[in-house]
């Protein structure tokens, strides 16, 4: 699986303009009802807006010009009344739309954020947090205007564009036509544009992506950051950044600020071109000045409509790079998920078996090789071993976390691929080693492990692992707030809080990866005796490197080099004299050879 | 405000450019109705054939000058406005990265991003497009009125009538809207912050399946999100048609006052035609008011955002004479130290004296102020009372990045970046030579699992190190404090995930590179055991000190943890001894 990083672009599928234009469209679908009283009233108050220059000219011509002082004071009142519809007309209008735009944004951005809950580690693992993050805000907030434009600009305009041409055409066909000649070169260079400039307005989605995980990862590392004194290097990097996030929005407005220029020109163009013909038209007798006349102000009521309707594509064009990102994740299946057939585990006892598991992360390499083991429910079984041997990962596939490539693991008999993933983890505790508590007081997360415990229960539970001790220092207590991360907490005060969390959720399975690494042995054993009782019965799985920690497991099973290489309780291995001997007897080694040497 | 317009100034070649288009092209604009109006007039009604070629080719040019000057301003626009954001969002970076730890433990990474990133773009979006526009729309409208007043000035002045009524109008919505935009900057910040911490605790969320409580969560903060949005709406939706309606009322003040004049033959009625003609040309920008306010007033709300942070001042700073020492030899003292967190007393009256060369060893329960030590010595913190001392000069005298750079700390989080490995470890340590590089990693035991790897040292990793394993993570941070070859050596319980013959391993190095001082804290007795002096800390306070000997013949809190640790070893020891 290769990894991306804040250097790198992101590499996207690129589809079919359309393809996305229509998936975008679709979600105007539930809305209909709202979308075409949308249009009535936008009908209403355009209609007004045409109207107005018309009564001003009646006003000026007729009533004004025969001293008619009656009639202009009605056709005043008439005007203060239709702009006064316009009004209530424009509000309800921009109500209505206003609401539809915003609910749609809601369930696009709720839909993605659902989907990526249900995406597995590795789509989490190759990627950095802050490119997920860049399409969950960023990118659909680009999607912003783009729906209500479509209905406000898009339709109306069509409308009021289709209505000329109709009276240019029954006016004057052949003017007409001259009229129209400059549409297919407009026509062309946008399309030019659009491909050109939709390709770049997608390499700056993916800076500003490449621009947002870099500052993720500064600010989130920013003690490290600190503490290296690497702020001039860090601060380089990302001026580097922003100046290729500009670089690439600057080379995509200079392929887009054609839009507007070639509106301009084939307006200005077709314009003289009318005259142009129309001239020698009249010279010839074909039409009435009258009707030139006439016409050309036609022109400017066709090129008009069209002004805003490339704005509104030269919109899409800009945003659509975004939608792209969004349908992307939409569209990756997660490869972990329940089968179509899974059932719910039932309430299991605790029996773990793996039966010839095999398993790599990345395809062509193993990291576990034909990994066969027994667990009977009650057992505290410890894993031991060197780093990045493969500890963790036995651990991460008893919850399927990662799919594996060959063989069973088994829950009380059920292979855990055809129980629902639901079930299956809300019955397995885990304390990953990554202690992460989330922002918010202490109760709170605790309480994460089990959403219905009352306050007692946390403070049991808080209780259990010596913590309540540390807690109740705090000015607040379990109220305490911890922020990000439990970023004020020592590492051992947090690592007590996720056990708490883990022993909550009540689990009839419990895995220990190195919870108590950061935790002192005085503690550690408090916490040992606080959780025997709490443990009676479960099975549990303890990554530790600290021997005093696993000792007394009922087994431990040695992994070395992606396989189970001893397994056994500690006097067994001790007298087997194997691989967990010598790790045993090292630590006196270690201990008496400097003493030695001394 | 004042430091954009400053960045903005900055820009003043492009800006310029573009407003020299901007102001020519609307020159040319105003000839386009002339030259339109002399063809209607002169060539179609007089059949003067003759003039038609001119006007043509008049036409033609202003087109292809509109067509260029058009492209040349958006683009001198967009240009100077990303620069301008360029240099903004690296000054608030420069600014955020400044600031101390005790900032970052109050304030969270998603805010900060959303600062970074969306409170910037909104401000380029008013430096752009909501500049370019208001300068057209003030040179139409000003324009407008001098034609206006020339062709009759009671009549103008009377048509501006509801010029107050509008401005009141655009004040309230721009009061309302920047109000809104404030809370939409916060809430977004919000809605960042959501997302990223469940993406950054994935592993916790999938681990508990709480999926579908986090889904409710965010739907929460989306659904308040889309609320105060719709609230935007619904004010805008209240003033700009009411906007409209003023600048369209226009049209009637103008026929009836006009008319009034043309009937009192104050004011032909060709006048009043000419008049009518060019009063579009007022009414247009006031209509775009609305649109236009709401710009400015969400730009001074990301702006004000913006401010609020660089208005923090970094608790610690550089002193104004920064000492820095003559020789660095890495000498730490504590005297006195007391360090309060939160109202809380974390440290009490420390003493510590570590020689250039010597090792501290530091243990002590979860809590009792490890790291707090740690972080003094680097200043990451300042103490509440006493001094530390680096080299003899008191740390909030010393020049912070001498120090810093002088200290290389191996964190008890491992934090590494999505980068190569070999990235990951010279990182901000300047140029790193080949030799230093090779034995850091020698030495850390780096060497020993990458070698194993496809890509070696050019292996990318995933954020936080995704992909390793804790041990792997801890070997590469250290690697990372070695090749900095700094005088004082800090590790704080970096060696937990490691396994004993590779922790073993690494202390041996550590002690044959020597020549700098370290401070170590850790759980197992075998990583302490070696040290000049080890600290047992408890609630503050080291309530034993002394080699490992020493503190085993004190029987106290170390020797128990020993004997926790090497049960069986103390007891066949011990039945040795009976």
């Amino acid at each position: 699986m290769p990894i991306n990083n804040f250097r790198e672009d992101e590499e996207l599928v690129q589809s079919l303009n359309i393809t996305i234009i229509k998936r975008l469209m679709s979600y105007l679908g539930p809305y209909m009802g709202p979308v075409i009283k949308t249009l009535l009233l936008m009908a209403v108050v355009i209609m007004v807006e045409l109207s107005n220059p018309y009564l001003m000219k009646l006003g000026i011509d007729k009533y004004i010009a025969e001293g008619d002082w009656e009639n202009l004071f009605l056709l005043g009142g008439i005007m203060i009344l239709i702009n006064v519809v316009a009004v209530v007309c424009s509000r309800l209008r921009m109500l209505i739309m206003g609401r539809v735009s915003n609910s749609i944004l809601l369930t696009i951005r709720q839909q993605l954020y659902s989907h990526i809950q249900k995406l597995s580690f590795s789509f989490f693992d190759s990627r950095p947090a802050g490119k997920i993050l860049a399409r969950i805000i960023g990118d659909v907030n680009s999607l912003n205007d783009v729906f209500a434009n479509s209905v406000t600009s898009l339709i109306p305009e069509l409308v009021k564009i289709a209505a000329v041409v109709v009276i240019m055409m029954v006016m004057n066909y052949r003017l007409g036509l001259v009229a129209l000649a400059t549409l297919p070169f407009m026509l062309v260079t946008f399309f030019f544009i659009s491909t050109v400039s939709r390709k770049r307005w997608q390499l700056h989605r993916k800076k500003s992506s490449n621009l947002n995980a870099f500052t993720h990862e500064d600010f989130s590392g920013i003690r490290v950051v600190q503490s290296l004194a690497a702020e001039q290097e860090t601060s380089g990097v990302f001026l580097e950044l922003c100046n290729e996030w500009k670089d690439s929005f600057v080379r995509a407005v200079r392929i887009n600020d054609f839009f507007w220029p070639t509106v301009e020109m084939s307006w200005g163009v077709g314009t003289i071109l009318v005259f142009w013909f129309g001239a020698s038209m009249i010279g010839t007798g074909t039409i009435t000045p009258g009707l030139l006349v006439a016409f050309s102000s036609y022109v400017s009521m066709f090129w008009q409509p069209i002004m805003n309707i490339s704005n509104f594509y030269n919109q899409l064009v800009t945003n659509m790079a975004g939608a792209e990102r969004i349908f992307e994740i939409l569209d990756i299946e997660p490869d972990i998920k329940d089968r179509p057939d899974a059932k719910p585990l039932p309430e299991i006892k605790g029996d773990v078996s793996f039966r010839n598991v095999t398993f790599g992360y990345d395809e062509g390499q193993t990291v576990l090789n034909n990994v066969s083991f027994d667990v009977s429910a009650g057992q505290t079984i410890a894993l031991v071993g060197s780093t990045g041997a493969g500890k963790s990962t036995v651990a991460n596939l008893i919850s399927r976390f990662y799919e594996i490539t060959s063989g069973e693991v088994l829950i009380d008999g059920y292979n855990v691929n055809n129980v629902t993933l639901e079930s299956l983890r809300s019955q397995i505790g885990v304390m990953p080693q990554d202690t992460f508590l989330f922002s918010g007081t202490i109760m709170e997360n605790i309480r994460y492990g089990k959403l219905d415990a009352t306050d007692e229960e946390v403070v049991e539970a808080a209780k259990a692992v010596s913590a309540h001790e540390f807690i109740m220092k705090f000015e607040k207590g379990y109220y305490t707030d911890v922020n990000e991360r439990g970023t004020r907490l020592s590492a051992g005060q947090r690592q007590l809080i996720a056990f708490a969390r883990a022993l909550l959720a009540n689990p009839r399975i419990l895995i220990l990866d190195e919870a108590t690494a950061s935790i002192d042995t005085h503690t550690e054993r408090l916490v040992q005796q606080g959780i025997r009782r709490l443990l009676e019965g479960r099975t549990s799985f303890v990554i530790a490197h600290r021997l005093s920690t696993i000792r007394n497991a009922d087994r431990i099973m040695v992994v070395e080099e992606g396989g189970i290489v001893e397994s056994g309780t500690h006097e067994e291995l001790i007298r087997l004299k194997g691989q967990y001997y010598n790790l045993y007897t090292s630590q006196f080694r270690f201990l008496n050879d400097e003493e030695e040497a001394g | 405000m004042k430091r954009l317009l400053k960045l903005t100034a900055k820009q003043w070649i492009t800006y310029s450019i573009g407003f020299t288009a901007l102001i020519t092209a609307i020159v040319l604009d105003m000839y386009n109705p002339y030259y339109v109006g002399e063809i209607i007039d002169r060539v179609i009604m007089n059949g003067e054939m003759a003039y038609l070629r001119t006007a043509l080719v008049a036409l033609a040019v202003i087109t292809i000058g509109r067509a260029v000057l058009g492209y040349v301003k958006e683009y001198m626009f967009d240009l100077s406005s990303s620069r301008v954001i360029v240099d903004l969002r690296k000054k608030l970076f420069d600014h955020i990265q400044k600031l101390s730890f005790a900032f970052f433990d109050k304030n969270n990474t998603g805010e900060l991003m959303s600062r970074i990133k969306e409170d910037t773009e909104n401000i380029m979006h008013a430096i752009c497009y909501g500049i370019s526009l208001l300068v057209e729309q003030i040179i139409y409208f000003g324009v407008a009125a001098v034609i206006l007043f020339m062709i009759n000035w009671k009549l103008a002045l009377i048509s501006l009538v509801t010029m107050p009524l509008i401005e009141y109008v655009v004040f309230r919505l721009e009061r309302q809207a920047g109000r809104l935009y404030e809370k939409i900057s916060d809430q977004r910040a919000e809605l960042n912050m959501t997302a990223q911490e469940n993406i950054a605790g994935v592993r916790v969320v999938k681990a508990f399946g709480r999926e579908k409580y986090e889904i409710l969560k965010f739907l929460k903060k989306n659904e308040e999100n889309f609320r105060i949005n719709y609230d935007l709406v619904k004010s805008m939706a209240k003033y700009n048609p009411l906007i409209e309606f003023l600048s369209n009322i226009v049209i009637v003040i103008v026929i009836t006052a006009g008319g009034y004049l043309v009937i009192g033959e104050e004011m032909t009625l060709g006048t009043l035609v000419a008049f009518s003609n060019y009063i579009w040309m007022l009414i247009w920008p006031l209509r775009m008011m609305g649109w236009l306010v709401t710009i400015v007033a969400q730009c001074i709300a990301s702006v004000k955002k913006i401010n609020k942070l660089f208005d923090e001042e970094p608790d610690i700073k550089n002193s104004p004479e920064p000492k820095i020492p003559e020789k660095i030899c890495g000498h730490v003292e504590f005297r006195d130290v007391c360090f309060d967190y939160d109202g809380v007393r974390v440290l009490k009256d420390i003493n510590i004296d570590a020689r250039p060369g010597s090792t501290i060893a530091i243990m002590g329960m979860t809590g009792a102020g490890k790291s707090s030590l740690m972080n003094l010595i680097g200043r990451y913190y300042d103490c509440s009372s006493g001094s530390v001392y680096f080299d003899g000069i008191d740390v909030k005298e010393m020049d912070l990045h001498t120090l810093r750079k002088n200290v290389a700390v191996v964190m008890q989080d491992t934090f590494l970046f999505s980068d190569t490995i070999e990235e990951n470890i010279k990182f901000g340590a300047g140029e790193v030579s080949d030799e230093v590089f090779t034995a850091a990693c020698r030495d850390a035991m780096v060497e020993e699992f990458v070698s194993q790897m496809p890509d070696g040292y050019q292996t990318v990793i995933g954020e936080r190190g995704v992909g390793l394993s804790g041990g792997q993570k801890q070997r590469i941070s250290i690697a990372r404090a070695l090749v900095r070859d700094a005088a004082v050596l800090l590790m704080d319980d970096s060696t937990s995930a490691l396994d004993m013959e590779t922790e073993y391993a690494i202390q041996k190095a550590l002690e044959r590179r020597k020549g700098f001082t370290c401070f170590i804290i850790a759980h197992r007795i075998s990583a302490v055991k070696n040290a000049d002096e080890i600290l047992y800390f408890e609630d503050g306070r080291i309530v034993e000190r002394g080699s490992h000997e020493e503190l085993l013949s004190l029987r106290g809190r170390y020797y128990e943890t020993y004997r926790e640790q090497y049960r069986d070893y103390v007891d066949a020891l011990e039945k040795e001894v009976v």
